[in-house]
């Protein structure tokens, strides 16, 4: 039992760290070039393969060849893909910003001392629980001008029936209702979290000083919990972003192009209409918008942290 | 005088197969199976494709009937439309797909299966006695069946299996109430449209798709009334000229002065909702949706629903078709045998039971004109009249090119736009000049 002996154990500090210039030392290789075989094969290598694809002319049955940029120059003048990408940002700054306010509100409501607070938490978190598809084809027969549960409940306040989904001007604000309604829990439980970290003292001493409900809220609760809402921005605006489910299930991108969000916009030209190539572009275009859109909102994490005092 | 498909029957074939088949009916031997030889493949596997339809369940339902029939043993697999087309071309594409058999959407799939080279060319086997049975005659088929089928070489590359005319249902109280008959021409349609509709009562005149892609068989169905197709035979797009400008006007004063409110975002589903609610006039569709309206816990117009032919056109009545249809992969190793099987799927008996199901509707003229096999059809005999009388003016509703969805998608963009009070020229200008490369590339590749 004593003869083990245990030759990958570093002996001191100094031969655990990598080298100079921050490579690791050939023993340690072994441990790690799974990991990286794996990496490389299920995110580096798809990415590679997917520019090289947006290359090249490149339809599904057909012989390929290579265009060099075309199919980015072709992007440029697509009205339906600007479009898209219109629809993207509209939708996609909705459906944070409409679940940040009501969430937050909810959080508000939840963090007093509510009769049946843990029941009603419960309920309220339950939309977040179902799956996207099913929700949409039961809002979709809430939507419906003439047999919907929508309309029946306008008229009762005396409001003419709307068009909901099935009008251009009105698809994405019901769309964003939907998402408003399954996704405000999560903001809200994120919040929550958020005001039980806040101490008392604060509060107190903003009592003494005769501060009002508004001005505790603006000065005290808002900037502290800031750093969780920008955690709450953030997971909504990726979720946002990578939205189909229930956008292809509901409208299908219509009426007309309507709500045709980038991803349904690649969804048809890759899977519909088998341009590969073409739809390839579109991925790298959007995963581009997506990389710069997170450094955004990360730089504005940083910058919430150390605005209320976190600055690790 | 009729032909076994390929081949000229002579008077002496004729008498000699009418015999047999006499004898072996005698002997009770179902005279649809009688003549070829099943046992021949017997042990051999075949793969499936299938897609998730009425159809495809009745194929699967039965299956055991033509494995105890065959001795052949079939792994069918079914998957949802969309999934089913994507999947095919992917295997295809990879020249090794895992089936033998494919279920085909021809009105969607049948150019791009051409260009492909997918299908194996089942001529040889249709003039086999031993495989094929002699009632197989290419008379018998609806004439947009076989256009379907046949390649641009005039090489049978599928079977048709199942046919959908578009014909109008109407509401017989609604036009009773309002003292009206059914339409007889396209401009007879409209102003019954216009006097069916009273938005207070929340009753309209017509209802059709209007959601985009959904929508374009509509629009390209009014055009043949005008005697226009969609893409002429030389492959030249004729959605621009000025029948298919007023085709769209047609489509937009239906759908805008008649059609419930928020139609530009109805799909064939939220049509049918609102007829079988009783609400509207007339109902532009394909026959296969018609078995919900007889069914008293789904519709509240069962027994009031007329099923019309398509009315005439300024130039031709046309009953806008598309279909189904089943063929031999060329990269099956099993051609004969799996060729059975869509001999078998498109047999007699298995067409009388998709139509007496209301699963689909046979291509095949002998089991629609079939008084026994219309015995046992649960739609009304007016429903199965209007198939008929479609069967005899059908023509393609959608145009046999590769992007027919890209197709679909860019017309329909500017159906809906019209419904929003754009310019019919102007949009359809401007669709043409969308997809005319889309097109030329899809010819070139």
């Amino acid at each position: 039992m004593t003869a083990v002996s245990t030759p990958a154990v570093p002996a001191s500090e100094e031969e655990a760290r990598p080298h100079k210039g921050g490579h690791l030392k050939p023993s340690y290789w072994p441990f790690v070039l799974p990991a990286l075989l794996v990496v490389g094969a299920v995110i580096l290598f798809p990415w590679v393969f997917t520019i090289w694809m947006s290359l090249n002319e490149w339809r599904v049955g057909s012989d390929t060849s290579f265009v060099g940029l075309a199919n980015y120059i072709r992007l440029a003048t697509d009205m339906r893909f600007l479009e898209s990408l219109w629809h993207t940002i509209l939708y996609t700054v909705l459906s944070v910003v409409a679940p940040l306010i009501l969430g937050t509100a909810a959080a508000l409501a939840f963090n007093t001392k509510l009769p049946f607070r843990g029941l009603l938490r419960g309920i309220f978190v339950m939309p977040m629980m179902a799956t996207p598809v099913a929700i949409a084809l039961v809002w979709t027969m809430m939507f419906h001008p003439q047999l919907g549960v929508l309309n029946y409940l306008l008229s009762l306040v005396g409001i003419p029936p709307q068009a909901w989904v099935f009008h251009p001007a009105s698809v994405i604000p019901s769309l964003v209702l939907v998402e408003t309604w399954q996704w405000t829990p999560l903001v809200m439980l994120i919040v929550l979290g958020g005001l039980a970290a806040i101490p008392q003292e604060p509060y107190e001493s903003a009592q003494i000083d005769g501060a009002n409900a508004w001005q505790k809220f603006r000065y005290i609760t808002l900037p502290m919990i800031s750093p969780f809402l920008m955690v709450a921005v953030i997971i909504r605006t990726i979720d946002a972003l990578k939205s189909f489910d229930i956008i292809y299930a509901i409208t299908q991108g219509g009426p007309g192009t309507a709500s045709e969000t980038i991803n349904l916009y690649l969804y048809s030209v890759a899977f519909a209409y088998y341009d590969v190539g073409y739809g390839s572009a579109i991925a790298v275009v959007f995963f581009l918008l997506i990389i710069l859109l997170s450094l955004v909102l990360l730089h504005l994490r940083q910058r919430a942290a150390w605005s209320s005092g976190d600055g690790k | 005088m009729s032909e076994i498909i390929g081949k000229n029957l002579t008077r002496r074939n004729f008498l000699a197969t009418t015999a047999a088949a006499g004898g072996l009916g005698l002997m009770g031997v179902r005279p649809a199976f009688a003549n070829v030889n099943w046992k021949k493949f017997a042990g051999t596997t075949i793969d499936v494709n299938l897609t998730k339809s009425p159809r495809g369940e009745l194929l699967t339902k039965y299956q055991k009937e033509f494995e105890d029939l065959t001795g052949i043993k079939v792994n069918s697999e079914m998957t949802p439309e969309q999934q089913q087309r994507q999947k095919a071309v992917i295997e295809l594409t990879s020249g090794k797909p895992s089936f033998d058999v494919i279920h085909i959407s021809y009105h969607v799939q049948k150019r791009q299966f051409e260009k492909g080279r997918w299908l194996a060319d089942l001529s040889g086997f249709l003039k086999d006695a031993n495989l094929t049975d002699p009632s197989m005659v290419e008379s018998d088929f609806a004439e947009a069946g076989m256009a379907f089928a046949k390649d641009q070489q005039g090489a049978i590359r599928s079977l048709p299996f199942s046919v959908d005319y578009w014909i109008v249902y109407y509401n017989k109280d609604l036009f009773a109430k309002k003292n009206l008959a059914f339409p007889k021409t396209f401009a007879e349609m409209i102003d019954t449209a216009q006097a069916l509709t009273d938005p207070k009562a929340q009753t309209y005149g017509f209802v059709a798709r209007g959601q985009k892609n959904a929508n374009t068989p509509v629009w390209t169905s009014f055009m043949l009334g005008y005697d226009m197709p969609s893409v002429d035979p030389s492959g030249k797009l004729m959605t621009d000229t000025q029948e298919a400008i007023d085709a769209a006007k047609m489509y937009q004063t239906l759908l805008t002065k008649a059609s419930p409110t928020g139609v530009a975002g109805f799909n064939w589903a939220e049509c049918q909702s609102a007829f079988l609610q009783g609400r509207v006039g007339m109902w532009f569709d394909g026959v296969g949706f018609a078995p919900p309206l007889e069914d008293p816990e789904k519709s509240r117009v069962v027994g009031k629903v007329g099923y019309g032919v398509m009315p005439k056109g300024p130039k031709v009545q046309a009953a806008a078709t598309t279909g189904d249809g089943i063929g031999v992969t060329e990269a099956s190793t099993k051609k004969e045998a799996a060729y059975l099987y869509c001999q078998w799927a498109i047999s007699k008996e298995m067409g009388a039971r998709l139509l007496q199901t209301g699963s689909g509707v046979p291509f095949r003229n002998s089991i629609l004109n079939d008084a026994e096999v219309r015995k046992g059809v649960k739609m009304p005999a007016e429903w199965v009249d209007a198939v008929a009388q479609s069967a005899k003016i059908s023509r393609l509703t959608l145009p046999v090119i590769i992007p027919v969805t890209e197709f679909r998608d860019t017309m329909g963009v500017a159906l809906t736009n019209l419904l929003a009070g754009a310019d019919a020229a102007a949009e359809l200008k401007r669709a043409t000049e969308e997809f005319k490369p889309v097109l030329e590339r899809s010819e070139r590749a």
